[in-house]
């Protein structure tokens, strides 16, 4: 449990500069609110209708996708430590698992999931 | 202090904020409001597994579990109706009393059980094939890998199947119309 102190200590610190940060920009900075200043600017616009509507599917099939990926890549790291006692064995056994989700991608590739028209 | 007193008032906080953050997470009418608590509730769940040597799933927790699989959830929540997620939905009816009962005694059933299995173990001493202290020597990794590439060889493979049926699903729900 004692090796994890230094990331306690590296949280609080970051924790610590953030408020520090903030807070005195909240005590020494002095405010002004005027109308204009208050109202929304540059980038910003007025919102028309709803802000809440509803995602398009897009953003869901690319989440899903990752999510996939990203799991193969949690199976590799404890693979990774492994492979040196299993040889051949494992690399075989690993190779059939990254060909199935191969065949996913070429899937995904072919379909045009991953196209944004 | 000693390193056990650590573990344990450390493990006491972040059981009462799994705890209270996952009452919070049921309980709010918001369901954004809802999965946010539910990343505080992933995040102290991967304090208790880092507590108890497992290091690999307390990664995993954190990157699999609050960082995907809530990411899905709020495209989901986002993509069913946002427009009423203040409002409470009156278009469904309230609970039954029959109902109601099944939850609680499904509920008691599992405290029992839960109960029972602490007992159990407690009484009997027994501990299982991987204990905390013999995975901490080993390296937590290194443990799952030995068992994931060697004993559960079937199961692993099987799961490449299972992610490429996500993909598949996912595909085919979503591009319907192609």
């Amino acid at each position: 449990m004692i090796e994890y102190i230094p990331i306690l200590v590296l949280l609080c610190f970051a924790i610590l500069i953030a408020v520090l940060i903030v807070g005195a920009s909240h005590l020494l900075g002095h405010r002004i609110s005027r109308k204009a200043k208050l109202s929304t600017y540059e980038c910003g616009m007025q919102t028309i209708g709803p802000t809440r509507m509803k995602m398009n599917i897009r953003y869901y099939i690319i989440a899903m996708l990752f999510l996939i990926f990203d799991i193969e890549i949690m199976f590799l790291y404890p693979w990774a430590l492994v492979t040196g006692g299993l040889k051949m064995f494992g690399f075989v056994e690993m190779l059939i698992f990254v060909a199935v989700l191969f065949v996913g991608y070429l899937y995904v590739w072919k379909k045009g999931a991953l196209e944004w028209e | 202090m000693d390193a056990l007193g650590f573990k344990f008032i450390l493990f006491m906080i972040t059981a009462l904020v799994v705890i209270v953050s996952s009452i919070l997470m049921a309980t709010r009418k918001n369901p954004i409001h809802s999965a946010l608590w539910m990343i505080v509730t992933f995040f102290a769940m991967a304090v208790i597994y880092l507590l108890l040597n497992a290091q690999f799933i307390a990664v995993a927790q954190v990157m699999v579990y609050a960082g995907a699989i809530m990411m899905l959830i709020l495209f989901v929540i986002m993509m069913v109706n946002m427009d009423k997620g203040d409002e409470k939905d009156t278009t469904k009816a309230p609970w039954s009393f029959g109902k109601k009962m099944a939850a609680a005694l499904l509920m008691v059933i599992l405290l029992v059980e839960l109960l029972f299995g602490a007992l159990f173990y407690r009484m009997t001493a027994r501990v299982g094939d991987y204990p905390a202290d013999a995975v901490a020597a080993a390296g937590n990794a290194k443990t799952v890998g030995a068992l994931l590439y060697g004993q559960y060889l079937f199961p692993f493979e099987v799961a490449s199947i299972l992610l490429l049926i996500g993909i598949v699903g996912a595909v085919v729900i979503a591009k319907r119309n192609k």
